[in-house]
């Protein structure tokens, strides 16, 4: 979602870093340049502006002290002010000490209510809560049995009535305490924030109900209106939170931060593609990373976490000690790999990666042919591809609905693989001797914040350094646009 | 323990990267997409289930199982739907009427820099306006470039005719190019209409409301449910049907939308109607095998040559400069024919059209206003750029 900042960013920050020291007309130039990368992310214009000035003044205060690395520098107190802008406490709803906590769901028409009132349930669910769902959206045609239908798919109850949003709300309090149920969301219809009948009738029905948990649903896409909505919105019937939907599309997302900023109250979880299981707590540091181009390592390094077991994690420091790396092992990774989700999200996750890779697309269906063609060899071929000649090539082929040019370029580019492997275990020793030694200097002293749930002195940004990887030698061209 | 994971996977999907970016350029190259036996993406893809002869002739006859959704009502009982009532007549609104927020807001800036001598201030409130008006900085730049130009050569001192020089600019930006901003109609023939665009921008409800104007105007229509992935989708364009008296053709919850669209066709061409609107799922611009679906399903209209007339982008006016991005990747897939800009009353700003309409050249054709049948209006330049600066 925020690729293109970075890449903003980081052509600012690598113009910077070759000067050496930072000048007061840096400061300006830094600063028009931030200010056109945070407008052309739809960052509302006066957001903007207010951040670049805080940017700009600290950016000179620094300078006078330590003028060392100015472009980290710069970057840092940008990230610092980008956590500053997004932050607050996300992922949390709040709980009432009398059941069932109400969670009421208010935004513009299309921005994602009912399938983000879904996907939270869902969520809480997850958490051991007991969700209900609630249509109130009486407005839009077929609102109501969209959430019905959706409320079977996540397995909850529902409820609705052909009646009117705040009798709908008002008896489903009933309903849930009469099936025990603790958290209530409620879908209300999409309207504008400029709309005062229909903003009339959301008060009422906050006024009523009285939500603990009053959530804006916005759009990643939106532009400058963003500022206005959560403005009115938050005005009309107090937000104690944003969802931020969609933000799986290429969209800046500026909008987030402005959103934040204006409203001043968290974002909570983001929407991250269509189907129910693809929504997170969001993040506000990640976020902020992200934008820097630093990628989203830590969300990466829990799917790891998640999706590979620990027979399989032994297997991986095996093969990067020994580099004892075979087409089997390919296989079970990469289906490992396809199980954290699209290749595409993974891929817009790692840290460092080369900027030719940035904008790749990946479909995942030739995935599946690469997992054919591993799939059609015999086990001593995947043990030993270097057995696999001319007719055994072709047999290879024909099972997997491939042709042997495609078999031969697997098998070369796991050459290669094999070659990486066996420089990347290298690395991996010196990184964990490294990790030791720090481990003993930083008895005591609390220095160097360690990445949270990571081993102390991992570098990070060694680990996403990937600059020393000959791309071509895997056959890697850019792609021409 | 857990870098080391990631090194590998790094390397995996490394290397996977590679491999597969050579696969797409290829098969890019002309090869057909290969359906794979188990697609692992968020939709299946399941290669159209009958077989599809090209050309369906008129009168043919159709699959009993094919056309069977044309007689079931399509829904039960939902407590939104309003009575059935004789479809109604759409009054259009006007655009101007509906203008008024951002008229307001535009005309405000404006005014705060009326009656002032020309200096950098007044250069920068301009910008800001625009920005402000999500017109985006190269369009922005654009225009204050123009406008910078004239007033240097007219030696234009007074900020209000620098404001009616930005209005001629903006004018001339929309009246570009002659463009044809009319929805393209054979009488006689089965003209199709479809609609594209990312989630949640009105597909659904433009077809309603266009399908109540075009009924009555006098043609028959008929509604291709096309949305099969959206969780009652067919039940929303099946109310629609009820309310306005056109022809629905639905298929399957998550069942193919490209049979949806092969019976659509079948249907709209045995019966001789003048309008296919096809309603699609809304698919963000960036999902590769999504926008391959869309493609997928124009290649099903196609086969009877010449049947589409239009396709047109659904945006949605709050957008910021995603907006652009859109455009250009469904132009790409789908050759995209025209834009329908939808909730242009609530946006105090609208300043998307500019840029789309500078940047790619692709017409406005149609304008959501609001939510009775008549806000849905044909785009007109001079209004828009007048209601921007009148008060």
């Amino acid at each position: 979602m925020f690729e293109s900042l970075s890449e903003r960013f980081e052509g600012i920050f690598s113009r910077l870093s070759k000067r050496g020291r930072i000048s007061p007309a840096d400061v300006e130039e830094v600063g028009s340049e931030l200010r056109r990368a945070l407008l052309a992310a739809d960052v509302n214009a006066r957001v903007a502006r207010a951040f670049v000035d805080r940017v700009k003044e600290r950016a000179v205060g620094a300078e006078v002290h330590q003028a060392l690395n100015p472009a980290q520098q710069v970057l840092k107190i940008v990230n610092d002010e980008l956590v500053t802008m997004l932050g607050g406490e996300t992922g949390k709803i709040t709980m009432s000490s009398k059941p069932p906590t109400i969670v009421l769901l208010a935004g513009l028409q299309g921005s994602g209510k009912t399938t983000h009132a879904a996907k939270l349930a869902r969520h809480l669910k997850s958490q051991g809560l007991q969700p209900m769902l609630v249509g109130a959206d009486l407005q839009r045609l077929a609102a109501v049995e969209q959430l019905r239908t959706l409320a079977e798919r996540v397995d909850v109850p529902f409820f609705s009535e052909a009646s009117d949003p705040v009798t709908v709300a008002t008896k489903s309090l009933a309903e849930a305490a009469r099936l025990g149920r603790n958290v209530v969301i409620i879908d209300t219809a999409g309207r504008l924030q400029i709309d005062d009948d229909l903003m009339d009738e959301l008060q009422h029905l906050r006024d009523t109900v009285h939500p603990h948990n009053t959530l804006l649903v916005i759009d990643a896409m939106i532009g400058q209106q963003a500022v206005d909505v959560a403005e009115e919105f938050n005005r009309r019937i107090g937000l104690d939170g944003v969802i931020i939907t969609k933000i799986d599309g290429d969209a800046r997302g500026g909008a987030a931060l402005s959103v934040k900023e204006v409203v001043g109250k968290p974002i909570l979880f983001a929407g991250t593609g269509e189907k129910l299981d693809e929504f997170e707590v969001f993040h506000p540091d990640r976020m902020a990373s992200r934008i820097l181009g630093m990628g989203d390592l830590m969300t990466l390094i829990e799917k790891a976490e998640a999706t590979f077991d620990t027979q399989q994690k032994e297997r991986a420091e095996e093969i990067l000690r020994d580099g004892s790396f075979t087409l089997e092992d390919f296989l079970g990774q990469l289906q490992q790999v396809r199980k954290m989700g699209p290749l595409q999200q993974v891929i817009g996750m790692m840290p460092g990666l080369p900027k030719e890779l940035k904008g790749v697309e990946v479909d995942d269906r030739e995935v599946v042919r690469i997992e054919a063609i591993i799939q059609s060899m015999t086990a001593a071929e995947r043990m030993k591809p270097e057995i696999i000649n001319g007719s055994r090539r072709n047999r290879i082929a024909m099972g997997s609905g491939t042709s042997t040019n495609e078999v031969n370029k697997l098998l070369k580019q796991f050459k290669e693989m094999q070659n990486m492997m066996k420089s990347m275990g290298a690395m991996g020793k010196v990184m964990q001797r490294a990790g030791k030694k720090n481990k003993k200097k930083n008895k005591g002293k609390g220095a160097a914040r360690p990445a949270a749930g990571l081993p102390a002195g991992v570098d990070l940004s060694k680990l996403g350094d990937l600059s020393g990887l000959d791309l071509s030698k895997l056959g890697f061209e850019p792609p021409k646009r | 323990m857990l870098p080391v994971i990631i090194i590998v996977a790094v390397v995996v999907v490394l290397a996977l990267t590679t491999f597969t970016v050579g696969r797409v350029r290829s098969r890019r190259g002309g090869r057909d997409v290969v359906a794979p036996p188990e697609a692992p993406i968020s939709r299946p893809i399941t290669p159209s289930a009958r077989p599809t002869a090209p050309g369906v002739e008129p009168g043919a006859a159709v699959e009993a199982g094919d056309l069977a959704p044309l007689a079931e009502a399509p829904v039960e009982s939902a407590p939104e739907a309003p009575p059935l009532a004789p479809p109604e007549v759409p009054v259009k609104a006007r655009l101007r009427d509906r203008l008024g927020r951002t008229r307001a807001a535009f005309a405000g800036y404006v005014r705060g820099i009326a009656g002032r001598k020309v200096d950098q201030s007044t250069w920068d409130d301009l910008e800001e306006a625009l920005l402000l008006a999500d017109v985006g900085l190269e369009t922005t730049s654009h225009l204050l470039g123009a406008v910078q130009a004239r007033a240097k050569e007219f030696k234009v001192t007074d900020a209000d005719e620098v404001v009616a020089l930005l209005r001629t600019e903006i004018e001339a930006l929309l009246e570009q190019s002659g463009v044809d901003r009319t929805l393209r109609e054979v009488p006689g023939e089965v003209n199709v209409w479809m609609f594209v665009g990312v989630n949640g921008v009105g597909k659904t409800t433009t077809i309603g409301k266009l399908a109540a104007q075009q009924i009555a105007e006098g043609r028959s229509v008929v509604l291709a449910a096309g949305d099969t992935f959206r969780a009652a989708a067919a039940e929303q364009l099946g109310l629609w049907a009820d309310k306005t008296g056109a022809t629905i053709v639905r298929g399957q919850a998550d069942g193919d939308p490209g049979a949806v669209v092969f019976d659509a066709m079948s249907a709209a061409t045995s019966r001789h109607v003048d309008l296919l609107l096809v309603d699609t799922a809304g698919r963000l611009h960036t999902k590769q095998n999504l926008m391959a679906e869309l493609e997928k399903l124009k290649r099903i209209i196609d086969r009877t040559e010449g049947a589409l007339k239009e396709v047109l982008l659904v945006i949605d006016a709050t957008t910021g400069q995603n907006g652009l991005q859109q455009a250009k990747q469904f132009a790409e897939a789908v050759d995209v024919s025209g834009i329908v800009l939808t909730k242009l009353d609530g946006t105090a700003k609208g300043g998307i059209v500019l840029a789309i309409q500078a940047e790619l050249g692709l017409p406005v054709k149609l304008v959501g206003v609001g939510e009775q049948l008549g806000d849905l209006i044909e785009f007109d330049p001079r209004e828009f750029a007048s209601a921007l600066f009148e008060e």
